[in-house]
């Protein structure tokens, strides 16, 4: 069961605004889901190797090289605020 | 079908403006009742169109996907197109790129007729779960088309598009094909680049098409498949006319039954079923029993996987680089003291007021599940196990060449009926989601029908292939459409 410290806990770490009664459904949803899950603890697991990436692709190399992006004003009409061509954000520090 | 469009334009029985048209009238004739569209570009459509009709004017040869229209999903960038994922968050994002598949597919000439509603950012199994509203099954308007590609087989289904582009994680493809009784196809993971795809969970993610035809879906991939600089993830094998295999016969291929899927299906989708294996026994192919004993652990570690995945993805919807931002002015409750609140309140009331339910419910869990202390006994294992389903699969493959399963646990549902419970939404997976979790390529086809309420629903069947062999899955697929269960 998750407790709604640790969903508060969690709303934190995910960046997610969530208030007194976000924090019941929360609880209730997530203790659901991890309960269905939890069938997972039965399987045998020891000296399995873990599949990242499924067709067993390697690392791929390419050389670094810039290129410009052609749209470069429509991006920064995207900010949500600006000034000039510099995107706007509350004050970091 | 796209054939048949593609002579009639060649012989100049119809122009492709005049297709064009064609469709956006029956859009606007029907949309308003199934919402497939969110979006139209009329402009770009009758652009696309036009240069189609000058190549033929001018008597040159023109490439089978030449004038024929399709729809977009909302995740997927079309440069100066609203791409929403069907999120409040991306509401007023227009993408300042092409996705790789809609760059090619306008290369081969495709025109574009909008962009199709979606579960938002590609959660859930019905469509009801777009910010802008449940899109309808044309089969059906009292019963939702599936999801999460349900505006992309609602529009092929109700005639508002030729094909149409999806995206596949859990079975966001094959789910509402069946349900609306079309084609959809998903391609070996790697076989289709995703860049310029909102990313849902990228272990998983694949781009494929929802079209009326098997051969419609071959058209489609022989456009969009093949290695792309812009996504390192994509596979280094060229694309195929993928068309050259559909010969109609499987005689020859194995076929792969999953022991213990049959004895625990619905009665109506286990006649449905039953019927197509009868139907590849008689067209040649050889029937056998298989067991994938690790498989009945994919929905759970699907539902570890994919949220760890979309937590990590979804990260970059903060307010601050595009997208909406909002700013309630009330502090949020934090179990930490950042220094400055300022920034921080920006990214926890954008994502708070930005992202819906299921979203956020997926990113919890797998923030959760990621999370200092839980790492080895969620992801870590989840992986382990599905390297146990893989080898599964290993072995199946060594005795068939394709494994046969229905689509779905049940032919579409009601709308409502399944929003209160997660977890009741989850299981509409069941069948679809193995093919992700282990990367091959995957299609559902129209099967018989199953009457519900004097009405004929559609079922899929589906079937799987061995990874980067679309071939043989495309052959099979289509030689079932030649020749269906009377």
């Amino acid at each position: 069961m998750i407790t709604k410290e640790e969903v508060q806990h969690i709303a934190g770490l995910a960046r997610i605004g969530v208030d007194e009664k976000d924090l019941d459904k929360f609880a209730t949803d997530l203790s659901a889901v991890l309960d269905w899950i939890s069938e997972l603890k039965e399987v045998d697991v020891a000296g399995v190797e873990p599949t990242a990436h499924i067709t067993g692709m390697e690392n791929r190399m390419r050389e670094d090289v810039q290129n410009d992006f052609e749209n470069k004003a429509e991006i920064i009409n995207l900010f949500p605020d600006r000034k000039d061509n510099f995107g706007k954000v509350k004050s970091v520090l | 079908m796209i054939r048949e469009l593609h002579e009639k334009l060649i012989n100049h029985e119809i122009t492709a403006v005049q297709l064009t048209e064609e469709y956006f009238a029956r859009i606007e004739k029907q949309d308003k009742d199934i919402f497939a569209y969110l979006t139209l570009t009329k402009d770009l459509a009758m652009e696309q169109a036009r240069k189609v009709d000058a190549k033929i004017a001018r008597g040159e040869e023109i490439g089978m996907l030449e004038g024929i229209p399709g729809a977009i999903k909302d995740n997927l960038c079309v440069a100066g197109v609203r791409a929403t994922a069907c999120s409040k968050i991306l509401d007023n994002y227009i993408a300042p790129y092409d996705a790789t598949v809609v760059e090619r597919l306008k290369e081969a000439g495709a025109v574009f007729l909008g962009k199709v509603n979606m579960d938002e950012f590609a959660m859930g199994s019905s469509t009801e779960k777009s910010a802008y509203g449940p899109t309808k099954n044309p089969v059906d308007l009292e019963r939702v088309p599936g999801g999460s590609s349900g505006g992309s087989a609602a529009a092929v289904a109700s005639g508002e598009a030729v094909w149409a582009l999806g995206t596949d994680t859990g079975g966001s493809i094959r789910q509402p094909a069946s349900f609306c009784g079309v084609v959809g196809f998903k391609p070996t993971y790697g076989r289709v680049s995703r860049y310029g795809a909102i990313a849902m969970a990228s272990s998983l993610d694949q781009i494929g098409p929802i079209t009326k035809t098997v051969e419609d879906a071959a058209i489609v991939l022989s456009v969009i498949a093949g290695e792309d600089k812009m996504d390192a993830t994509s596979a280094q094998s060229p694309a195929k006319d993928y068309t050259r295999y559909l010969t109609g016969e499987v005689a020859g291929l194995k076929i792969g039954v999953v022991k213990g899927y049959v004895e625990k299906l619905n009665p109506d989708v286990k006649a449905s079923f039953e019927k197509v294996v009868a139907q590849y026994k008689e067209m040649g192919a050889e029937i056998k029993e298989i067991e994938l004993p690790n498989v009945k652990y994919s929905l759970p570690v699907y539902y570890i996987i994919m949220p760890c995945e979309v937590s990590s993805n979804l990260a970059r919807f903060d307010g601050v680089k595009y997208g909406m931002r909002a700013e309630d002015h009330k502090d949020s409750i934090l179990d930490f003291v950042p220094e400055n609140r300022n920034l921080i309140e920006t990214y926890l009331d954008s994502r708070r007021y930005g992202i819906g339910a299921e979203p956020k419910r997926r990113i919890m869990l797998g923030t959760y599940a990621l999370s200092s202390g839980y790492y080895d006994a969620y992801y870590l294992r989840a992986q382990k196990v599905r390297t146990l389903i893989k080898q599964d699969f290993e072995k199946a493959y060594e005795a068939v060449d394709l494994i046969l399963t229905p689509t779905t646990p049940s032919p579409a549902f009601k709308f409502d009926e399944k929003t209160n419970d997660p977890i009741q939404m989850y299981l509409e997976d069941i069948f679809t989601i193995t093919a992700n979790i282990v990367g091959v390529p995957a299609i559902s086809v129209p099967g018989p029908a199953i009457e519900v309420d004097d009405k004929q629903l559609p079922q899929g069947f589906q079937l799987m292939g061995k990874w980067f062999d679309e071939e043989n899955l495309l052959r099979a697929a289509h030689a079932y459409e030649v020749h269906p269960v009377k």
